[in-house]
């Protein structure tokens, strides 16, 4: 409580010296500066910034975890970092990229890009939006506090029981990986509940689900795989929770507990996970492709059927990740052909990519170089995908560089390489700016040529029997220069992150141009309006009147979008600091649960999150409205 | 909010949950909440199928269950989802002091099985069957403490959209809310009806 009220008060003190000093009208000065504008926004389009913004952030901490390991492992019997610390950076890197990177980046471009696309004045749930960002912060958070307070988690991402129990974990690292996911967990479940939500129920008349935009499909989809995974994981983390707080025994064999059932929790929850970072990319190579090919998307229902087909057999392919446990062949049987199965619609989408190409007028933009280096790339993660998918190859392959190759090849082939590409086509719609094209094909080739060769030979370091998650490996068994080449690659991604870095600087502080509204010439209904668009983003909703709603209007010769609706006063949602209180709460609760022995803390954290429910629930705010004559306004301006 | 088209649409039908736009997110965003609320319980249902014979040389299911009790609690639970349907009808037709009366009578039911929950539990702690003394136990009260616990949960939340009720009457404000938490209440004793058979029907046939 005492570190507590030091904190609260520092960060009072430090909010006076900003605003200049603390008298009566403090309060108002905080009300009205921009920091506490972000803090307290339920604008989507704010909120996807700060997703996307923290994505970044926590893809450099990643990024840099990933360095040290190839680092430790460029020479053989290496003593850079030993045993435990190589475990907590191997833990971290899995566990941010996944939880703390790939996510937000991609509930990040969801949150700007699908009420635009799906012609929405806002998400469903705004207040709900906030929320799960903060949540989603102070997961992450707590995640990497672990660092500074009793060591990070070192059981590896998937944290596998019993090496995750309190006998062969002792410290916080695991407490801090099942409670900075389970919060972070929260966060995720409260947005896919928006973004379906919003799909269903906000959508502008004439958007028909099968006009929808192929990224507004996939978000619709992941977001379905998010609201039926997520609680898997929940259950996993809690029953976890229980074992190593509470001394409860679901894990622990010698009280009857069972170190598969984790296995079962984790992967019914893991497999959908990674179609959830990999969906939303097809959608926006899918976006991308057939902007700058100038052609309509190439079998669009296709397209749609192969998603939902993804969709729901990610569902029934989670024990390819346990075939050596032996759960029989009956069993590792069904899963194998389920698996393979899955080769089928992400062929399908394959090929539409490249028909869509065919006979296109193609313009090689930053985004659509991210789109071709995603294709390639993403086919070889796939067939190695088949090759792992075969039960009795898996034993050969299970828990060696074969696999590490094969999924940093779907993940950073498929999901990074669509977070870039996304980056560049939504940029200004983002920020009303551009980022630099020739710094973006810098850092696309560097990336590209880097990733391959840091990835491509662990093939060949998995087939030649090298385990991964170990910290070294002995010389002279024929996999020292492998082992280089691979560390060699990471300097082209660490130069393509930097010049990525770079460029996000000058976009934002250097170059003064404002983007165009429409500088891709683009087809769907976001490249409508201003870049970035008012807050209100439509002054009237848009009527849509076929695929491609913007495609549509410009064929029939028209500059602006047919509206739906005449001129009229907006409604918009207030403001509410409330998530922030919430999530300051868990954060709170989170950190006093990790702390043990004493767990008055944990309550407290969980006191103020039940008051700011309750303050939630009560609070009658009806928001306000932006009249016609201020849109008229707004619009001068643009013009 | 999007237009007050939207607003307007639902005049001749008299569900007021779903006559603004706000309305019926609410509630389709509830129904998808419930979606992932059955995925968990789903998961606790098959942790404790899993682990239910692990008792570990402490009381077995046959020698704990004790139907009288459960049957008691059961019939408790399920007419106050009869009752809060009541409560829905009357919010309906406006009538704020009969809503009122079914939602007390549902909480009250609720506590009533809340009471017989806790003092079943602290009857299996006398007999050795507790948290921390078997996979068993552990899986027992992670599944059965979960569902008392979104009981209690549902409890507080409906006291206190009586109170919102009482102060401001019902309207397309309060009514999405009142609506969801009965969906919820509703969703409690469903989980209940598998929790009795998968639970306590099936621990007393072995």
């Amino acid at each position: 409580m005492g570190t507590l009220t030091i904190m609260v008060v520092v960060a009072l003190f430090l909010a006076a010296i900003v605003l200049g000093g603390y008298n009566k009208n403090f309060l108002e000065r905080v009300k009205g500066s921009t920091v506490w504008d972000w803090m307290t926004t339920v604008d989507h389009k704010k909120i996807g910034i700060m997703y996307f913004m923290s994505g970044i952030v926590f893809f450099l901490i990643g990024g840099l975890e990933a360095i040290l390991i190839r680092l430790q492992l460029m020479v053989p019997a290496n003593d850079l970092f030993v045993g435990d610390i190589y475990n907590q950076i191997l833990t971290m890197h899995g566990t941010t990229m996944i939880f703390l990177a790939a996510m937000p980046l991609l509930f990040g471009l969801m949150n700007v890009i699908v009420p635009l696309q799906i012609g929405a004045r806002d998400v469903a749930f705004p207040f709900l939006n906030s929320l799960g960002f903060w949540f989603f912060t102070a997961g992450g958070i707590i995640l990497n506090l672990s660092w500074f307070f009793g060591g990070a988690p070192d059981a590896g991402w998937t944290s596998y029981v019993s090496l995750a129990l309190n006998e062969y974990s002792p410290g916080p690292g695991v407490d801090y990986y099942v409670l900075g996911l389970q919060i972070s967990g929260i966060g995720s479940l409260i947005s896919g509940i928006n973004f379906l939500a919003t799909i269903i129920n906000m959508r502008t008349p004439g958007m028909t689900l099968l006009r929808m935009p192929l990224f507004t499909w996939t978000t619709f989809v992941a977001s379905a795989l998010l609201l039926f995974a997520m609680p898997a994981l929940t259950v996993g983390l809690l029953l976890l929770m229980f074992d190593r707080l509470f001394g409860a025994n679901f894990f622990d064999y010698t009280m009857g507990g069972s170190s598969v059932l984790w296995e079962h929790l984790f992967w019914i929850f893991g497999h959908p996970e990674v179609y959830i970072v990999i969906l939303p990319a097809f959608g926006i190579l899918s976006e991308i492709i057939s902007t700058f090919s100038k052609k309509r998307l190439f079998g669009y229902t296709s397209m749609v059927f192969a998603t939902v087909l993804i969709g729901f057999l990610g569902f029934m392919v989670w024990v390819h990740h346990m075939f050596t446990v032996g759960l029989g062949p009956v069993s590792n049987s069904i899963f194998a052909v389920a698996t393979m199965a899955i080769g089928v619609p992400t062929g399908i989408k394959v090929f539409n990519w490249l028909f869509t190409m065919w006979g296109g007028e193609i313009r090689f933009t930053t985004a659509m170089l991210w789109a071709v280096g995603f294709i390639p790339t993403f086919v070889v993660g796939g067939m190695t995908g088949v090759m792992l998918a075969v039960p009795p190859a898996d034993f050969q392959y299970h828990d060696s560089y074969f696999v590490v190759a094969h999924f940093h090849y779907v993940l950073v082939g498929g999901t990074v390489f669509g977070i870039f590409a996304a980056a560049f086509y939504w940029w200004p719609k983002m920020f009303g700016k551009m980022l630099h094209e020739g710094l973006g094909k810098f850092q696309f080739w560097t990336f590209f040529i880097g990733f391959h060769l840091t990835f491509f030979p662990q093939h060949f370091l998995g087939l030649f029997g090298m385990p991964r998650r170990v910290f070294t490996y002995q010389a002279n068994v024929g996999l020292e220069s492998i082992n280089m080449l691979s560390t060699i690659g990471v300097i082209g991604m660490t130069l393509g992150t930097l010049a990525f870095g770079i460029n996000i600087y000058r976009s934002l502080f250097i170059d003064k141009t404002k983007a165009p509204a429409d500088p891709w010439n683009g087809r769907t209904l976001e490249w409508a309006i201003s870049s970035p668009p008012p807050e209100y983003n439509f002054a009237q909703l848009p009527l849509v009147r076929g695929y491609d709603a913007l495609w549509v209007e410009k064929e029939a010769g028209k500059k602006e979008l047919t509206p739906a609706e005449p001129l009229g006063s907006i409604h918009m949602p207030s403001s509410s600091y409330l998530p922030l209180v919430m999530a300051i709460g868990v954060f709170i609760s989170g950190m006093g649960f990790i702390a043990r022995g004493d767990y008055s803390m944990g309550i407290f954290g969980l006191i103020i999150l039940g008051i700011a429910m309750f303050m939630r629930s009560f609070e009658v705010d009806h928001g306000y409205h932006i009249e016609p004559e201020e849109i008229e306004k707004d619009k001068g301006v643009d013009a | 909010m999007a237009s007050d088209a939207h607003t307007n649409t639902n005049h001749a039908s008299n569900h007021l949950e779903t006559a603004t736009l706000e309305g019926k997110n609410k509630v389709l965003g509830f129904w998808l909440f419930l979606a992932a609320e059955v995925v968990l319980f789903a998961c606790l249902f098959g942790t404790y199928l899993a682990l239910k014979s692990q008792t570990m040389s402490g009381p077995t299911s046959m020698e704990l269950f004790d139907l009288n009790l459960v049957i008691v609690a059961t019939a408790l639970l399920l007419t106050s989802s009869l009752t809060s349907v009541f409560a829905m009808s009357a919010m309906n037709q406006r009538k704020l002091k009969l809503m009122q009366f079914w939602l007390g009578v549902t909480v009250f039911l609720g506590l009533a099985f809340l009471i017989l929950e806790i003092y079943e539990f602290v009857h299996y702690i006398h007999l050795g069957h507790t948290f921390m003394s078997s996979a068993f136990g552990s899986a027992f009260y992670a599944l059965v403490g979960t569902h008392g616990a979104h009981v209690t949960f549902g409890i507080i939340w409906i006291s206190s959209l009586m109170i919102q009720a009482q102060k401001r009457g019902i309207n397309t404000d309060t009514a999405p809310k009142l609506f969801v938490s009965s969906l919820y209440w509703h969703f409690i004793d469903v989980v209940w009806v598998f929790i009795f058979s998968l639970v306590y029907l099936l621990g007393k046939v072995g």
